[in-house]
């Protein structure tokens, strides 16, 4: 037990270390040895032993040495003036005829992670950057980057910076690729190294004589490599057309993203390069190893979002084996309803089917969830399944399948009289309440048995937990007096009173009150408030997919990026990381935007350019909205535009500001919500007018801006460039 | 750049921890733990950051292999790098399990001191490391340095290091997907998805160039004629970059100077087409009994040649939420059955399933408060099973010589293996 008495163990091992008996005999004391790693590596310290084992260095076992070494590196910066006294020993290999020795003794001094160790190891480097051995040669390379990460501030030895640039056209290829790696290294504050027409098709040429790992990092090297002219660009691109096929998946990979930055003029050879790379990338998709098939369909979605139809031919290689883990199954149902067309439909459907039963509530929730967004576009088919599916009772499916009834309903009007049908037939157990709640209050009218299920709601009220049920419990009955007066009167009273008298939580209460007032008005006045939308199919295009350019994603593409987006809104943070350095082309790309900020009257500021991006999800929108801080708030001092509210949203839309939802044009107060994104921050924003707090601005417009991350300069500029639009628009109007 | 790389067991103790860079502490491995083992199931766990540092991990023989990183590489190079870092592992020490990486921890350090100096890769040749490691592995058998204990060819006087023979194993891993429909004709397949290797072990001291022949009807690609006889066909194919291709496109010959250890030389796929039936079909049925009970019968026959054999066939099949208990008629006492209430399955096993023969089995499982739409939840079936002696696209090694012929001690041995991969079939 290493952990207990870790004392005694350490004064043991130094007794026997130092026992000249033990030393005499070369098994015992490496058996030693090898236990004192031991202890070192389950996290014991036995730091105390150092002045043993650099005794223990000067042995002629190379075995022996790698271990003292591995000792000494990882206690040096404890230790030292303990280490010191090991480098004399180190330089004495350091000059050893066999080269092996030579490399070790050289690398494992530039690895003692302590102050003043530069002195000691700055001639051995220059001596091995001139080995005959390339092993040598290779650790002195890598050791200038280790001496110069000893001591970051001071400058840069221009001669080592020479030598290494001169060993690019070292004869062994590890030599090359550790050269480009250590001047990267040293060179990091000037902008790393410096990949010149030379030596970008002298790493060209080498490409044949790299092993796999360095080939992946040599076409990483080469993405900073700009060609002069077309025609170098092509003969670069067949040179490394071959590597698009490797059989090693990083390699393909790497070449891909050459391929796409190189070529980003030509989208004709982009999707070519997609096409060719795309064997490989579905390889990885039933790669054996998990991990590796988890990067590859992470990748598949990303390529997805350019050229959605490059795996449509493929769809049965995403169905999910039962043996693989539920985060692959997660991404391969992704995939599957992106891939979904008139011919796979039904064959997908039927897979899709099969999931919902599995012995996982969270991967059954997903494949109704999946069910669900395929009946955004076929929805008779999907229907049939998710009322299927009602029948088997299960509470976490039934839940599932209701919220998806609810976004069907509000995207797909016509499925309204289908879903009411089934509602109507399964409600005697109702599970998802909140879904269930909306249903029932907004289509009360098809649903015949709709009062009696909520007068179960209204009974139960005293066990209900949530508030939020709670909240769209009165909303819904009072949506539901106002269709079904007589049915619902007596219990509305009743869920009334129980809401103001005795319950404790203030929202609800709030709510009930509004309720209440609101009806005290007349029937007229609350229809007016209370009856929204019933639904709105134009959502569906914002939740939709379009088409990106290859560009939105090519700089993350073979990165951490695309395969840690977990978190609630992963294309934001993709895009925001990407956004950074492609802001100059983004500006190019968006000249209307700079126009506008150009003509607005009283601008100021520096051009800011927006930009759409993916659309954001209302889920993922409200969740947002409600947790940052409101950043700035401003009154416009003038009122919203009298035009229709299409125009007011495709104006808004030619500046890249997208609408999320508006109330309609009557109602008071008015608002709206947009958003837009900007260099690498994603801005929120609400338009309010005839705010009731706030009764002598009355007729003026104010905007409230929410951002993510903060950038003061973009807020700025995307309320200047709102402010010119609407001004422009009133103008017109006028 | 890789910062950190370390080895956890299942449990989290700490197996091998190096620090290439020295820009992080030891804490990080506690902090992977922790975040590792707080994860749901459906969340990805192969990335994920904390504070900057990002840990990449494969799980390779129920241990963790990790590597930590402050920049934002590849994750196919880190994947795979950590995969090979395990085959290599694999390799040297016989077998991967904790209790090999703890005894062998000496070798391991020195293969990583090796393969990565100040977090960059630098080589993962086995011909190149086996010049540098000095380290003897230790093992608990006697000789599994290469673990071949279990193709019986090594006699004790075998066991000198410089007899070692060379070895193709075709590897195809067959997931194949039957839709079946309750009568009793054959069932339509649906996907079927064939991914095949070609590997090779050796362990020769000094290898020469090695020629592996095989079919020569063998063609590929779609587009290709098929012809009237029954060609092996598979869609695509890659090769190890050593691979010598000039003999192929004539004679199907591939030419390799195979350096020691295990190498995949052919990797192949074949999609939707199988040149044979599927080894299996079944013919189920499924019917409500009297009040809650609910009758299984399956019928399975084997469609391999009456020669061959499956081993280890096991038969999942989901039955529906709440079933409680069972029973059964087997045909064989070898076989077995249970219930799995956890997952909601029944779980028969064949252990030994002859070529062309056929099983039933009934089950008769007890589901209080059973509906008939709880019928719909028996089902898809799953089948795991390993087919030895067997490839699925028939490709088959037609030779294995090794020019110049070496003279004294070699042996070669050629294994076919098919393993389901997920193999599954609708009721």
């Amino acid at each position: 037990m290493p952990y207990f008495g870790s004392e005694e163990m350490v004064k043991e091992l130094k007794r026997a270390l130092s026992n000249p008996n033990v030393q005499a005999d070369r098994l015992r004391y490496k058996n030693y040895i090898t236990k004192v790693i031991r202890y070192m590596t389950q996290g014991l310290d036995v730091s105390a032993l150092f002045m043993d084992m650099v005794k223990a260095s000067a042995t002629v076992d190379i075995a022996q040495k790698k271990l003292v070494y591995l000792y000494m590196c990882t206690y040096a910066s404890d230790k030292p003036d303990l280490a010191l006294l090991a480098i004399n020993t180190l330089r004495k290999d350091c000059a050893d005829p066999n080269p092996m020795v030579r490399g070790l003794a050289l690398r494992n001094m530039c690895n003692f992670r302590m102050p003043g160790m530069t002195e000691y190891i700055e001639q051995p480097i220059v001596a091995g950057l001139r080995d005959k051995a390339s092993y040598v040669r290779r650790v002195a390379v890598l050791g200038c980057a280790k001496m110069h990460s000893l001591q970051p501030n001071t400058d840069i030895d221009g001669t080592i910076v020479n030598e290494l640039y001169a060993l690019l056209r070292d004869p062994d290829p590890v030599v090359v690729v550790n050269c480009l790696r250590a001047l990267e290294e040293i060179l990091k504050d000037e902008g790393g190294v410096v990949i010149n027409k030379p030596i970008a098709h002298h790493l060209l040429n080498r490409m044949k004589d790299l092993d796999s790992w360095a080939q992946s990092e040599v076409l990483t090297f080469l993405l900073r490599y700009r060609p002069r002219s077309d025609d170098e660009l092509f003969d670069i691109l067949s040179l490394l057309d071959s590597f698009l096929q490797s059989a090693h998946a990083h390699v393909a990979v790497a070449t891909l993203r050459l391929f796409l930055q190189l070529a980003s003029a030509h989208p004709a050879v982009q999707a070519d390069a997609l096409l060719c790379t795309s064997a490989p990338l579905l390889a990885t998709c039933g790669a054996a190893s998990r991990e590796l098939r988890f990067a590859g369909l992470c990748h598949v979605q990303q390529v997805m979002r350019s050229q959605p139809g490059l795996f449509g031919t493929h769809y049965k290689r995403f169905f999910c084996g039962y043996s693989e883990p539920t985060y692959i199954k997660f991404r391969k149902m992704e995939i599957l309803v992106e891939l979904v067309n008139d011919e796979n439909v039904a064959l997908v459907l039927e897979e899709l089917r099969s999931y919902c039963t599995d012995v996982s509530p969270e991967l059954a929730q997903a494949a109704i969830a999946a069910i669900g967004r395929i009946a955004q576009t076929y929805s008779e088919k999907c229907l049939d399944i998710l009322t299927g599916l009602l029948a088997l009772k299960q509470d976490h499916i039934t839940s599932a399948v209701i919220q998806m009834f609810r976004d069907l309903v509000w995207f797909c009007p016509q499925s309204t009289a289908a879903v009411c049908q089934t509602v109507e037939a399964c409600v005697d157990s109702p599970q998802d309440s909140e879904a269930l709640l909306w249903l029932l209050g907004e289509h009360g009218d098809q649903i015949s048995s709709a009062p009696y299920v909520m007068e179960g709601y209204i009974d139960g009220l005293k066990t209900e937990l949530s508030s939020a049920v709670k909240m769209e419990l009165l909303t819904a009955s009072v949506k539901m007096f106002l269709c079904r007066p007589a049915e619902t009167q007596d219990m509305l009273g009743r869920l009334l009173h129980y809401c103001i008298e005795e319950e404790s939580d203030v929202c609800v209460r709030d709510r009930a009150l509004l309720c209440y007032r609101l009806l005290q008005r007349g029937v007229e006045e609350t229809r007016k408030v209370v009856t929204g939308p019933k639904s709105d199919p134009s959502m569906s295009v914002l939740t939709g997919r379009q088409e990106e350019p290859i560009s939105q994603w090519a700089s993350t593409f073979n990165t951490l990026g695309p395969l840690s987006g977990c978190d609630l809104c992963p294309q934001t943070a993709v895009i925001s990381a990407a956004d950074q350095p492609s802001s100059s082309a983004e500006k190019e790309l968006l000249p209307e935007s700079t126009d506008v900020t150009l003509s607005s009257p009283d601008d100021t500021e520096e051009e800011i350019s927006l930009s759409l991006g993916p659309p954001l999800s209302h889920e993922t929108f409200e969740k947002m909205w409600l947790d940052l801080e409101i950043l700035q708030r401003q009154t416009m001092g003038f009122p919203r535009p009298r035009t229709a509210l299409d125009t007011l949203q495709a104006a808004l839309q030619l500046v890249k500001i997208q609408t999320l939802a508006f109330t309609p044009g009557a109602t008071v107060p008015w608002k709206a919500y947009i958003y837009t994104r900007s260099t690498g921050t994603l801005i929120l924003a609400e338009l309010l007018q005839g705010d009731q707090h706030a009764p002598g601005i009355d007729e003026s417009l104010v905007v409230s801006v929410k951002q993510q991350p903060v950038n003061q300069h973009a807020i700025r500029g995307f309320v200047s460039i709102l402010k010119g639009v609407l001004q422009t628009l009133n103008v017109d109007s006028s | 750049m890789i910062s950190q790389i370390f080895i956890l067991s299942s449990k989290g103790d700490h197996l091998i921890y190096k620090d290439f860079r020295g820009e992080e502490s030891k804490d990080s491995i506690n902090v992977f733990y922790e975040m590792v083992t707080a994860l749901s199931g459906d969340q990805p766990p192969v990335v994920m950051s904390h504070k900057g540092l990002h840990f990449i991990h494969a799980r390779q023989g129920g241990l963790y292999w990790v590597a930590s990183t402050k920049t934002n590489p590849s994750p196919f190079t880190i994947i795979e790098f950590l995969n090979r870092l395990a085959a290599l592992t694999k390799d040297y020490c016989g077998s991967l399990s904790e209790k090999s990486v703890r005894m062998n921890f000496a070798l391991i350090y020195e293969l990583l001191d090796e393969m990565v100096d100040f977090g960059y890769i630098q080589t993962t040749s086995t011909d190149i490391l086996k010049n540098f490691i000095q380290t003897e592995a230790v093992s608990s058998k006697p000789f599994s340095l290469f673990d071949l204990s279990n193709v019986g060819l090594f006699g004790a006087e075998t066991q000198q290091s410089k007899v070692a023979p060379s070895v193709a194993a075709s590897r195809p891993i067959m997931s194949s997907r039957g839709e079946q429909y309750n009568s009793k004709n054959h069932g339509v397949l649906m996907k079927a998805d064939i991914h095949g290797e070609i590997k090779i072990k050796c362990f020769l001291p000094s290898c020469s160039e090695m020629r592996i022949g095989l079919n020569e009807e063998l063609s590929i690609g779609k587009s290709q004629l098929k012809g009237y006889s029954s060609a092996v066909r598979v869609d695509e194919c890659r090769f190890h970059q050593a691979v010598k291709l000039d003999e192929f496109d004539t004679f199907r010959i591939l030419k390799v100077c195979p350096s020691q250890g295990e190498q995949t030389v052919m990797q192949y796929q074949l999609c939707d087409e199988l040149p044979c039936a599927p080894p299996f079909q079944l013919f189920p049925s499924v019917e409500k009994d009297y009040v809650n009970r609910v009758l299984i019968f399956l019928k399975l026959r084997c469609d391999l040649p009456p020669k061959s054999t499956a081993l280890n066939v096991s038969i999942t099949v989901p039955v529906p939420k709440g079933s409680t208990s069972m029973s059964q008629e087997l045909s064989s006492p070898d076989q077995t059955a249970e219930l799995q209430p956890k997952n909601k399955a029944l779980l028969w096993e064949i252990p030994r399933f002859p070529g062309g023969a056929q099983l039933s089995a009934l089950f008769k499982v007890d589901v209080p408060g059973l509906s008939s739409a709880s019928l719909l939840e028996v089902g898809p079936v799953s089948m795991s099973f390993e087919l030895p002696k067997q490839t699925c696209t028939g490709l088959q090694i037609r030779f294995l010589r090794l020019s110049p012929t070496q003279t004294g001690l070699s042996q070669r041995w050629v294994r076919y293996v098919t393993h389901s991969d997920s193999y599954t079939i609708r009721i």
